[in-house]
């Protein structure tokens, strides 16, 4: 259950109001992006806020269409929305009328061809999944914002979609529930083996999750530079394998990149009065 | 008790207010018993006072009389039919005239609000219309359609129509893009995200405009049955009240007063079990 995505050549431009003049100009989000996903592969992507990283997702996502380039999953070019990817964002998006079973049953719901029975089942087995079994009945504004957030990803597996997108899921959480989520999630997915695109700000997050790095840079954004990441995650839950030398060369290496193209962002003018 | 007061219903208590209020120690159901007890209190004043001035001389006892004789004439108009006919009628027509503004509104209200542009072009129009008092329009009513059934009906509908196609129009218009973005990822069909995600998500909104309503399809429903009627307890208020019939005329009075607390309450009742999952 697991998709290659490509992109080749990707471009998104908006037409934007200036700031000084109110004139219509182009703003190019993206640039040249290229960049493909393995099937089954954990890619996270990070950059600084505002390189066009969510903009990445949307148009895997198929909820934008770019401005040049070509999008293929599995070698068939994204028009739009399906049910083959399924998404999670960084604000909760959970029907607020509905119980966190129910909930998960919606995207069911959408996939079709199911009685309420199956739907129910089904829903209770992802929710045991994200360790919410015994919340189901619940509200969401009854749960937590870490228990809306996996209720939101029991129910983008729910329908077994071949490619989950995430965008910042975890940003809005605590730093303990958080990392939490993160190791669970690395567990599910070498359950589920579904092809992963993760968006994060946060360098550690990317390089903990990540089998492979995509750093963007921005104004236009583009991919600087992909990085391997290669640890043993096995006993994640036993030892702190991010305070190891390897998590901590990595974390080094992703920071540095990001670092440069800051400075290279900032005007010369900012440098001399700091 | 809900306070019919309030613009809003309040949603259930969740499980954390209700623990804070345990570990307060004033148990729910005992401050409701004060609370309902203190209404009854409130109540049984007005009924001391309405019994007691007309006795006592304060009015006169012809214009108002006391409360008993109001109360002995209600019964023996609701064990002889009289009254009953009168509430039927009175009833039939606000309920068809509040059903048809509710079967129109909503629809037309939803499709205002889904399309932009549409909605601009119309909220102007429609804040004026809403703005003109039913009453105001009667004469027209009564012009274009005679002073039977129908006309009466028809100002029904005006008067409950607006509040609830506002009340849509806003529902519609502001629900979270985010639920229409996962909507959007999930592939649902404009249909299935209207059924699935924007009702829902507008009915407690729409809910204010139906309980508005709800006590507008009675009020202007009496008014129009004193102007040209011949059955409905507007024209048994007027009537009785050109012939002199004073304590009949209170009697139809608290009736019509009975039958708006009683309908305010179901629309709560009803609001309170579509609106469990707000959050308070």
């Amino acid at each position: 259950m697991s998709s290659r995505i490509e992109l080749s050549h990707v471009g998104q431009t908006f037409w934007v109001r200036g700031d000084d003049d109110k004139q219509l100009r182009e703003f190019v989000a993206l640039d040249d992006v290229d960049l493909t996903v393995g099937a089954g592969e954990f890619l996270t992507l990070v950059g600084p806020s505002g390189c066009g990283k969510s903009t990445v997702l949307d148009l895997i996502a198929g909820l934008a269409t770019p401005s040049s380039g070509r999008l293929t999953i599995d070698g068939r070019p994204i028009t739009g929305p399906g049910l083959d990817r399924s998404v999670v964002f960084q604000q909760y998006t959970l029907l607020p009328w509905r119980t966190a079973a129910a909930n998960v049953e919606f995207a069911l719901e959408a996939k079709g061809g199911s009685t309420k029975r199956q739907r129910a089942a089904t829903a209770r087995e992802y929710l045991e999944l994200v360790g919410l079994s015994e919340f189901a009945n619940r509200y969401p504004h009854e749960l937590s914002g870490g228990m809306k957030q996996r209720v939101a990803i029991a129910r983008s597996l729910s329908y077994e979609p071949e490619v989950l997108l995430m965008d910042e899921p975890f940003g809005a959480l605590d730093a303990q529930t958080r990392e939490r989520l993160q190791e669970e999630l690395v567990g599910i997915w070498r359950r589920l083996g579904t092809t992963i695109v993760f968006i994060t700000h946060d360098i550690e997050e990317a390089v903990f999750l990540g089998q492979r790095v995509a750093v963007m840079s921005s104004r236009p954004g583009r991919i600087r530079e992909t990085i391997g990441i290669d640890l043993d995650r096995d006993d994640a839950g036993e030892t702190d394998i991010r305070a190891s030398r390897r998590f901590g060369d990595y974390r080094h290496h992703v920071w540095s990149l990001l670092r440069q193209q800051h400075l290279d962002a900032v005007p010369d003018k900012e440098l001399a009065s700091a | 008790m809900p306070s019919l007061l309030a613009e809003k219903t309040e949603a259930r208590p969740n499980p954390r207010q209700e623990e804070a209020v345990r570990a307060k120690g004033a148990s729910p159901r005992r401050r409701r018993a004060v609370t309902l007890a203190r209404g009854a209190a409130g109540l049984l004043t007005l009924a001391v006072i309405w019994e007691a001035a007309p006795r006592m001389g304060l009015v006169d006892s012809y214009f108002i009389p006391p409360l008993h004789v109001v109360l002995q004439e209600w019964w023996s108009m609701a064990t002889d039919g009289e009254l009953l006919k009168h509430v039927k009628a009175s009833l039939v027509r606000s309920g068809i005239g509040f059903s048809l503004a509710i079967l129109i509104a909503i629809p037309l209200g939803a499709a205002i609000a889904w399309y932009r542009p549409v909605r601009e072009f119309f909220q102007p129009v429609l804040e004026l219309f809403r703005n003109t008092a039913a009453l105001a329009i009667l004469p027209v009513f009564t012009l274009l359609l005679g002073i039977g059934e129908t006309s009466k009906i028809a100002i029904v509908v005006y008067a409950c129509f607006f509040p609830i196609l506002l009340s849509t129009i806003t529902g519609v218009a502001t629900v979270d893009p985010q639920l229409l973005r996962s909507a959007k990822v999930l592939n649902l069909s404009a249909v299935a995200t209207f059924r699935k995600v924007v009702f829902p998500a507008a009915l407690p909104t729409i809910f204010t405009g139906i309980r508005i309503s709800g006590a507008a399809a009675i009020l202007v429903l009496i008014a129009a049955e004193m102007i040209g009627a011949t059955a409905g307890l507007g024209f048994l208020i007027n009537y009785s009240q050109f012939n002199f019939l004073i304590p009949k005329m209170y009697a139809a009075i608290i009736t019509t007063s009975i039958i708006g607390v009683a309908v305010n309450y179901a629309l709560v009742a009803l609001e309170r079990r579509f609106s469990r999952w707000r959050p308070a």
